[in-house]
C-alpha cells in the first residue's frame, strides 16, 4: 500500500451538493436543491466559461419565448450528484423542452443557471446552428454517468 | 391522420409537404422536422441529444 496525493472524490461529489465553501458563501434557508433555468442564445452570442451570471445579452428574442428561458422541471431539477471511480457527475432530472416557439434567427448555445442564488451561470452546452418555427426544441440529457454525466468532475 | 402545430394554425399533415434531417457528430445526436406549405416553411421542430458535455478534471497542488 501507498500514499496517493488525490482531490477526494467525496469533496467532488461534496462540491456539486454545496457542502464546502472554501471563500465567502451564501446563507441557505434550507437543505432543498436550488432551482435552475436554461437559456438560449444566438449564434452570434458569446456565451462561454466566462460567463457568470444569466444575461439577456445574445438572448433569443420572441413572443414564444419568455426571457430567461425555461425552469429545469425534474424534482429536484438535478439528479442527486453521486459518482464513479474518481469522476463526480450529475444531470438534470429532466430533458429541457421548448415548445411552441418560434425562433428564426439561429441559435446554437444553451447556458444552464441557477436562478435560486442570483442566476449564477452554472454550464454552457453548444449544438448546430438551429431555428424553430411553431414547433419544439428538445434538448435530451444523456445518461447520467461517469462518462456521459452533463456535468463532470474528474 | 396527425395534425401539425404550424404558423398557419393546426394543420392535417397529408396537406403539408415533410422534410426531415439528422446531424450526428462527436458532439451531438439532432434530429429536425420541417413541414412546407406551398414552399412556405410552417413548421420546424428539432431534437438535440448532447454527447460531448461539461467535464472538469482537476488537479492538486504539491508542496
Amino acid at each position: 500500500m501507498a500514499n496517493t496525493q488525490a482531490m477526494c472524490t467525496s469533496f467532488k461529489v461534496q462540491i456539486l451538493n454545496g457542502i464546502h465553501a472554501l471563500g465567502t458563501s451564501v446563507v441557505r434557508a434550507g437543505t432543498t436543491p436550488d432551482s435552475f433555468k436554461a437559456a438560449l442564445y444566438h449564434t452570434t452570442a458569446t456565451i462561454d466559461a466566462t460567463a457568470t451570471v444569466y444575461t439577456v445579452t445574445g438572448e433569443i428574442v420572441d413572443a414564444s419565448y419568455a426571457a430567461g428561458g425555461v425552469d429545469l422541471t425534474g424534482s429536484p431539477d438535478w439528479i442527486a450528484p453521486g459518482s464513479s471511480g474518481t469522476t463526480a457527475f450529475s444531470t438534470p432530472t429532466a430533458n429541457i423542452v421548448y415548445t411552441a416557439l418560434t425562433e428564426t434567427t439561429a441559435f446554437n448555445c444553451v447556458l444552464i443557471y441557477n436562478s435560486t442564488q442570483g442566476n449564477k451561470a452554472v454550464s454552457v452546452h453548444t449544438f448546430g446552428d438551429q431555428t424553430i418555427t411553431a414547433g419544439t426544441l428538445t434538448l435530451t440529457m444523456p445518461t447520467n454517468d461517469q462518462t456521459t454525466g452533463l456535468l463532470r468532475i474528474a | 391522420m396527425s395534425i401539425i402545430h404550424t404558423t398557419k394554425g393546426d394543420m392535417d399533415e397529408t396537406l403539408l409537404e415533410k422534410k426531415d434531417g439528422s446531424v450526428d457528430n462527436d458532439n451531438e445526436f439532432t434530429t429536425w422536422v420541417e413541414y412546407w406549405l406551398d414552399g412556405e416553411l410552417v413548421h420546424r421542430s428539432a431534437h438535440v441529444t448532447f454527447k460531448k458535455n461539461v467535464f472538469t478534471n482537476t488537479q492538486i497542488g504539491g508542496f
